[in-house]
């Protein structure tokens, strides 16, 4: 294997453990929709979700480590420089891990409500501002690159990034197209997701059902925008030399023609969105139906990995710096070295077997659905 | 502050509240998987009502140990990116791999473990609480492979094209310091969760409510606590004698010894002295009580070994072990040879940019010859390249002094609880079993102090200081996130601990003596 190999299908890698995490943002999407239900609904909507908060937090704990063991450079650069987008996202995910646990536990000193907010705000924060930072992919960021810092004693960072940290991506409305985008793609799959997990509850279920119409409705045009956006962006074309050094030239509507040139890419997007508006139709118009996630969990990871491609394949840098060019990140110039992406590739085998087993307990687990009389008579429930 | 030292402070703070949740998620799923096994064995209710009443409280505790642990996973990024570039290539590997092959079985498996008793079948359910305590220990065996790399990095070689660290031997990173760190923390774990487990179980004897609970909990959380602090005791031993071997310096620190000797003595109780220096003729202590030999024991296994001090290391003096007095290479002549190799590498920098390859393999020849010395061209002095000695010479004195009376503790445990309805009636020692909980924690993260703190200034030992491994923030935000997280992890663990009391007194009312076996 070459490392150009290794880097493609590590880059192929991140993309689907990324399209996994959005697909299971529909956990945050349910968090989204505590406030303002009323109490034995919410005690429903959290039980829910509850019972797989934990995969979608190790899947972002995964989708982190993966991208440091793969591309450390990105680590170091975005981390490091969209200081408060990251740590925003992080305090959102601390409250929530705990939230479940101790929401309605006696002596949780701050009452269920304070945690249901604790819930909703990590439902709100973290889908919008992971679809901020994944949209900083394809609109850049303004940061520098400069490894010889590290030879100068007084200030030896390689990565320098502008003094707002992060916070100019957070209020960047292109980036915050898409983080809307992905907030209400996670509330959609949450209700719809609902509609397949929860029984015996007539009334909830129509209900679910209009949340679905609804926040599918706001989804679609949300994403419809952000793709016009992409589609006629212009991007960064990177063609490297033979002494490790690259050249960067802006190409207009590079990302049509990425997904054009990358056509297994285009296709990917074709298909998800067309199995995403299927399976949201299905669900919000067909009568009983409750298999509605599995079209739209599909669809989703379809588009997300086809949206990696295209940021990342086709000489095009990831993660383009808007004050230097040349300083941009591609999966040529931020990966780990050959030795490591092979020894990583090695331990990329057991990705199946953790797959297997995860559908293996979904399955056993949902098998029984959730319904209102067992949270009455269960002996661990959130 | 600097912003180097806030950003110490932070991950400091996130890793200290995290050790407060780990160590007894390791011991405790440990012990409720026991607890089922013999529950599917007896096929006795009061096994499941002990398995519930314990995977409860580790349920309360595993969410926070979560939420503490991303942050520190992020904190590498966000706080320490140049040390993510730096050596990312190999540090990265672990933490990868640790969510791969650990934390999703974890995560998986903890799920059936709560929800799953209608659910799956009881063996399934069993299989999957032992999966989860598997899942929490491979998890920190990634982690822990990944710590000791920082402390002795090995399997590795530094390309100066990129300017980084590539790896070149994964299986390096399984040193010996690795598998001993690596056993170190999770036996304490296992002793730390048997001291939780019979106090808590001491509080029920107390009140005299569950008292069989009580017993056969104090027998299962005695035992393992026993073997636990036994290995931990072992493996201690064996931390000891590999830190001589690679950070001389941390060891130094440790006894607060500036001047090294023969069968060195080893400071059982005692003052460091704060103006002491390495350069100066003020004493080491303002008191002491020193055990004959015992340094050198515990740091050689020998009773007339040489043990050198900060100042030997310093001006690179030290004995071999054919006892012949050898010349190490100072910290003065490691800081020039650092710059020298800081010096090489711009040198093959520019022979790059000028595509002049000669030029280039000479400077990598340079480089190369210097390069272990790399971290030391960061310094200006010497001062700059010794360990806090205080913080380090008392966290040690604290981990082994509360360890030892752990020992003893267990014991007395152990024999209380055998003689029939002997320790049901002594209040004084349920007590002390009670009291005692905070300190096994205090005890815990008094090692990590002594590994971290007495490391420094290193994040990657001789190659890497602290200050440069840093990302390019502003204190202020810095000190910012510092009091949020200091704000949010105590907000959080005040609920944390009130929850587990109220757990806990409402079970004591509850009976847990069920019994259908007969």
């Amino acid at each position: 294997m070459t490392l150009e190999y290794l880097q493609n299908y590590w880059w192929l890698l991140i993309a689907i453990l990324g399209a996994l995490l959005v697909f299971l943002l529909f956990v945050q999407g349910g968090q989204s929709m505590l406030l303002g239900t009323s109490p034995v609904r919410r005690d429903l909507i959290i039980n829910s979700m509850g019972r797989k908060w934990e995969l979608t937090f190790t899947t972002l704990v995964t989708f982190g480590g993966a991208f440091f063991a793969s591309f450390p450079l990105f680590y170091s650069t975005s981390f490091g420089g969209a200081y408060w987008l990251w740590v925003l996202i992080l305090f959102s995910f601390i409250v929530q891990a705990v939230s479940y646990e101790f929401r309605k536990k006696q002596g949780n000193v701050y009452g269920t409500k304070t945690y249901d907010i604790f819930l909703f705000i990590n439902g709100c924060v973290g889908c919008i501002l992971l679809g901020v930072a994944v949209a900083m992919f394809f609109f850049g960021a303004q940061f520098t690159v400069t490894r010889t810092n590290l030879l100068d004693s007084g200030s030896p960072v390689i990565s320098q990034w502008v003094s707002s940290h992060g916070f100019e991506a957070i209020f960047n409305w292109r980036n915050l197209v898409l983080g809307f985008a992905v907030l209400f793609l996670a509330r959609m799959q949450a209700a719809i997701y609902m509609m397949n997990n929860i029984t015996d509850d007539p009334k909830f279920f129509a209900n679910l059902k209009r949340k679905a119409f609804i926040n599918g409705a706001v989804f679609v045009v949300f994403f419809l925008w952000f793709l016009g956006i992409l589609l006629t962006a212009w991007g960064y074309t990177v063609i490297p030399d033979a002494f490790g050094t690259q050249t960067v030239e802006i190409t207009p509507y590079k990302y049509f023609y990425n997904f054009c040139e990358v056509w297994q890419a285009g296709i990917m997007l074709l298909l998800g969105v067309a199995l995403v508006l299927y399976g949201w139709a299905r669900s919000c118009f067909a009568k009983k139906y409750t298999q509605g996630i599995w079209f739209t969990g599909s669809g989703t990871f379809l588009v997300v990995v086809s949206l990696f491609c295209v940021a990342g394949f086709n000489n095009t840098p990831f993660y383009p710096s808007l004050i230097d060019p040349a300083s941009s990140l591609t999966i040529r110039n931020a990966s780990s070295s050959e030795f490591t992406l092979t020894a990583m590739s090695y331990v990329s085998i057991v990705i199946p077997f953790v797959l297997a087993y995860i559908a293996y307990v979904w399955y056993s687990m949902d098998k029984k659905k959730l319904t209102p009389g067992e949270l009455e008579t269960t002996s661990h429930k959130y | 502050m600097t912003v180097v030292d806030w950003s110490r402070w932070q991950f400091a703070l996130t890793a200290i509240y995290h050790w407060l949740f780990v160590p007894l998620t390791l011991g405790l799923s440990l012990i409720v998987a026991i607890m089922e096994s013999l529950y599917l064995k007896s096929k006795s209710e009061k096994w499941l009502a002990a398995t519930k009443f314990w995977m409860t409280l580790f349920g309360i505790n595993f969410a926070i140990g979560v939420a503490t642990g991303i942050i520190l996973e992020f904190e590498f990024g966000t706080n320490w990116s140049n040390y993510s570039w730096f050596v990312g290539d190999i540090f990265g590997a672990p933490l990868a791999i640790e969510g791969l092959v650990a934390f999703f079985m974890e995560s998986t498996f903890v799920a059936v473990m709560f929800f799953g008793w209608n659910k799956v079948s009881p063996r399934f359910h069993l299989a999957a609480t032992w999966l989860t305590w598997l899942g929490a220990s491979i998890s920190a065996l990634w982690i822990l492979v990944a710590n000791a790399w920082m402390q002795y990095p090995t399997g590795m070689e530094f390309d100066p094209a990129q300017m980084r660290n590539v790896m070149d031997n994964f299986w390096e990173l399984f040193s010996g310091i690795a598998i001993n760190k690596y056993m170190h923390a999770v036996f304490s774990g296992w002793a730390l969760s048997g001291v939780f487990v019979i106090g808590v179980s001491a509080w029920f004897l107390l009140k005299k409510r569950n008292e069989g609970f009580a017993v056969r909990s104090i027998k299962v959380g005695g035992w393992l606590g026993l073997v636990g602090l036994l290995l931990t005791m072992w493996t201690g031993d064996g931390s000891a004698v590999e830190v001589t071997k690679h950070q001389p310096m941390k060891l130094a620190a440790m006894e607060g010894l500036y001047h090294g000797g023969y069968s060195q003595g080893i400071v059982a109780a005692g003052l460091v002295n704060p103006s002491k220096t390495w350069n100066n003729d003020e004493d080491e202590y303002l008191f002491d009580i020193t055990v004959p030999y015992g340094l050198s024991i515990l740091a050689k296994h020998n009773l007339n070994a040489y043990v050198p001090g900060i100042s030997d290391i310093v001006n690179g003096i030290d004995v071999n072990e054919n006892g012949d007095t050898i010349n190490t290479v100072s910290y003065a002549e490691r800081i020039r040879l650092g710059k020298l190799a800081h010096e090489s590498l711009r040198a093959y920098d520019q022979a790059r940019a000028a595509h002049d390859e000669a030029g280039m393999n000479k400077a990598v020849a340079e480089l190369k010859e210097n390069y272990q010395f790399f971290g030391y061209g960061y310094f200006d002095s010497v001062d700059e390249a010794i360990p806090p000695v205080g913080v380090t010479f008392y966290s040690f004195r604290i981990m082994v002094i509360l360890g030892s009376y752990f020992l003893l503790y267990f014991l007395v445990a152990l024999f209380a609880v055998y003689r029939k309805d002997w320790l049901q009636k002594q209040n004084w020692l349920q007590w002390i079993a009670i009291i005692s909980v905070p300190f096994m924690w205090l005890c815990s993260e008094a090692g990590w102090c002594v590994a971290e703190v007495g490391r420094q200034p290193w994040t990657v030992q001789d190659l890497l200081p602290t200050k440069a491994a840093i990302s390019e923030i502003s204190s202020a935000s810095v000190i910012t996130t510092f009091w949020l997280f200091a704000l949010i992890f105590t907000v959080l663990l005040v609920a944390e601990v009130s929850i587990m009391l109220r757990q806990i007194s409402k079970y004591s009312k509850t009976n847990l003596e069920i019994d259908n076996a007969h």
